[in-house]
C-alpha cells in the first residue's frame, strides 16, 4: 500500500487548518471522500442526470443501468444472496428505522427486543419507540470495563418472547468488534431476528453477509469515502416481503386506483419517490475505490495504526484509554486525568487536528464509565504514523496549557 | 462611558494583543484561573446552563443595586469564556446589564473561534445573565 499515493486522492488532505496541516482523525464520524467518487458525482450530473426506472429515452436508461449496477457490486462486496435484498436507503439510521417501523405492526405486547449498552443512539431510539408503540420490553446486553459484551448475560437474556436483537458490528465510541456470528447463532436458537448495525465495521474490514447469515444489515457511505446521505439496508427476502412499506409514493407500487393500490415487488416496495440517483453512483465508485486498495490492507494497516498509536497514547502521563477489547478497529477513546475532553479536543483543533469529543450519540457507553465525555481519534487508511507522533506532541503541548 | 462599556473595550485590546489562537486561549485559560467560584451549595442542576458540552454553573446575588455572578465549571476553557463574561457584567446595576450590548464579543472573535457548540453555549450563557438581572431589577424597584 502506498500512502503517500493514496493521500494524493484525497483533496481535502492537502488542506491548511490555521495555519497546519489538517490532520484529520475523525473518521468514525465520516470519512473523507477520494477524487474518483467526487468525480462519479460530477460525471453523473454532466452526462447521465435523469430520472430512473421511468423513462423510455437514452439519459434515463443510462441512469438507471448505473444505478442498478450499483446493486449488483453492493451484493457482490457483502455476499449477499439477491440483488432485491439490497434496499437503498439515506443512512444507517434510516434503515433501522424502516425496520423498527415495519416490525411495529408485527410485535405484540410482552415480546422482547434486545440491543446493547453499545450501541449508538440510532439503534436504541427507534427501538424505544418501537417497544413503545407495541408495549414490548426492550432489554439491554451488558458490557464490562474492557468495553466487551457480557456474552454470557446476552444468552440469559433470550427466550420465546425474544423477536429481535439489534447490535452494531463495531462500536463507535470504543472500536470493540462484537462477535455478531455468536449473536446471530443464539438468537436464531430462539427464532429471533438479528439486525447488524454495520455503520463502524464495513469501513474497516470485509462483512460476509451469507456467513454471517444476519437477517438484516445496515450501513452508511458516507462511512466508506462514499457521499452522505446514502446507505443500505439488506434484508432475507422473506422478512422483508413480511414487512408493510415504510412510505407510500412512486416507484413503489405496481398499480394505484383510488379503491386499492398494490405494491412493487422487492426492492422498490422500500424505495418511494426519486431516490439519491448520484448517491447511489458515487457509492458504487466509493466500493471500487476500496476495493482497487484492498480491504485486507486496509484492514492489516490500520491495525498497524491502532498498534502504534496505543503504544504512544499510553506513554503519555495521566492518559486513560477506555474500550480494550481484544479485537477492536482503529478507534480510541481516551481521557486525560483531570483534563476535560472538551477542552483538550479544542486545543488540538487549534493546531489542525480533527478529533470528536464528548458522548458520541452512545451516552449509556459514557454513562457506564460514569464519565462526561472521551476524546476520541479514529483512524483510516490515509492516515499515518507521522500524524500520530504530531497528535501526541499536541496533546502534550495541550496539557501544559490546561493544566 | 459607563462601566461596562469600558471593561468592554479594555478586554478587546487585552486580547487584540496576541498574535495567534493559542496565545488568547491560553489568556483565556488564565482568565478562568481566576473566576470567581460558585459556593458549592449552589452547583446544583437547577443552575446548570444548558446548551455546552460542559457543565455550566451560575449563580447571581444582589449586592445592594449591584449583582454579584459567581460561577463553575468542569472544563477550563469554558471558565475561561465564563470570566470574561463575569468581569464585564458582574459588579453591575441590572439596568446597565440589560442595556448592554455584546458587540465585543464579536470583536474579540471569541465566537468566531469557538467550535459552534461553544458559541452556543456562550449565548446561553449571557442570556441567563440577562434573565438574572431582568428578575432581580423588580426587587430592587
Ligand atoms: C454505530 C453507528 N450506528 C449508526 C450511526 C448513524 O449513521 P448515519 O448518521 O449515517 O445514519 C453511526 C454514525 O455515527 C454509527 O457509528
Amino acid at each position: 500500500m502506498d500512502i503517500e499515493k493514496i493521500r494524493k486522492d484525497f483533496p481535502i488532505l492537502s488542506r491548511k487548518i490555521k495555519g497546519n496541516d489538517l490532520i484529520y482523525f475523525d473518521n468514525a464520524a465520516t470519512s473523507q471522500t477520494p477524487i474518483q467518487v467526487i468525480n462519479k458525482i460530477s460525471e453523473y450530473y454532466s452526462k447521465y442526470n435523469s430520472n430512473i426506472h421511468r423513462g423510455v429515452h437514452f439519459l434515463s436508461q443510462e441512469a438507471t443501468s448505473e444505478y442498478e449496477l450499483v446493486r449488483e457490486k453492493i451484493k457482490n462486496h457483502f455476499n449477499i444472496a439477491k440483488k432485491k435484498e439490497v434496499i437503498f436507503t439515506s443512512g444507517t439510521t434510516h434503515g433501522i428505522n424502516l425496520i423498527a417501523s415495519g416490525y411495529s405492526n408485527i410485535l405484540q405486547k410482552g415480546d422482547e427486543i434486545i440491543v446493547s449498552n453499545l450501541e449508538h443512539h440510532s439503534n436504541i431510539v427507534p427501538l424505544q419507540m418501537l417497544a413503545e408503540k407495541t408495549s414490548s420490553i426492550l432489554k439491554v446486553i451488558p458490557m464490562n470495563l474492557s468495553g466487551d459484551l457480557d456474552l454470557k448475560a446476552y444468552k440469559k437474556l433470550l427466550n420465546n418472547k425474544t423477536k429481535l436483537v439489534f447490535v452494531n458490528h463495531v462500536s463507535n465510541s470504543l472500536g470493540t468488534i462484537n462477535p455478531i456470528k455468536e449473536i446471530i447463532k443464539e438468537a436464531h436458537i430462539h427464532d429471533a431476528k438479528v439486525l447488524i448495525d454495520g455503520a463502524q465495521s464495513a469501513p474497516h474490514f470485509k462483512t460476509d453477509l451469507i456467513d454471517l447469515n444476519a437477517d438484516f444489515y445496515v450501513t452508511s457511505a458516507h462511512k466508506l469515502c462514499g457521499p452522505t446521505g446514502i446507505g443500505f439496508l439488506y434484508g432475507k427476502e422473506v422478512l422483508l416481503n413480511e414487512l408493510p412499506p415504510y412510505q407510500g409514493g412512486g416507484e413503489m407500487i405496481s398499480e394505484v386506483t383510488f379503491e386499492k393500490t398494490s405494491y412493487a415487488d422487492l426492492p422498490h416496495k422500500f424505495e418511494a419517490g426519486t431516490p439519491n440517483i448520484s448517491g447511489v453512483i458515487a457509492f458504487g465508485a466509493a466500493l471500487d475505490y476500496l476495493n482497487g486498495i484492498g480491504l485486507k490492507e486496509i484492514e492489516n494497516y490500520e491495525n498497524e495504526l491502532l498498534k502504534y498509536a496505543t503504544r504512544k497514547l499510553k506513554e503519555v502521563k495521566g492518559l486513560r484509554i477506555f474500550g480494550e477489547a481484544k479485537n477492536k478497529i482503529s478507534v480510541i477513546s481516551f481521557n486525560i486525568e483531570s483534563i476535560h475532553p472538551y477542552d483538550l479536543g479544542s486545543i488540538l483543533d487549534k493546531m489542525g487536528i480533527a478529533v470528536r469529543t464528548g458522548q458520541h450519540c452512545a451516552q449509556p457507553v459514557m454513562d457506564f464509565y460514569q464519565i462526561p465525555g472521551t476524546v476520541r481519534v479514529s483512524f483510516s487508511f490515509y492516515n499515518t504514523k507521522k500524524e500520530i507522533d504530531f497528535l501526541i506532541l499536541a496533546i502534550n503541548k495541550a496539557i501544559k496549557m490546561l493544566s | 462611558m459607563n462601566s461596562i462599556s469600558k471593561i468592554q473595550k479594555e478586554l478587546v485590546e487585552e486580547f487584540s494583543f496576541f498574535e495567534d489562537w493559542m496565545q488568547r486561549y491560553e489568556h483565556m485559560i488564565d482568565l478562568g484561573k481566576s473566576l470567581p467560584l460558585i459556593k458549592e451549595k449552589y452547583k446544583t442542576d437547577d443552575n446548570i446552563i444548558k446548551g455546552c458540552q460542559s457543565k455550566v454553573w451560575m449563580h447571581a446575588e444582589l449586592e445592594e443595586t449591584k449583582l454579584i455572578f459567581t460561577a463553575d465549571s468542569d472544563a477550563i476553557i469554558t471558565k475561561g469564556i465564563i470570566a470574561i463574561l463575569i468581569r464585564v457584567f458582574s459588579k453591575q446595576h441590572p439596568d446597565e446589564i440589560l442595556n448592554a450590548d455584546t458587540k465585543f464579543i464579536d470583536q474579540i472573535g471569541l465566537k468566531e473561534h469557538l467550535s459552534p457548540t461553544r458559541a452556543n453555549g456562550l449565548v446561553s450563557m449571557i442570556k441567563q445573565i440577562k434573565m438574572y438581572a431582568l428578575a432581580y431589577k423588580t426587587q430592587i424597584n
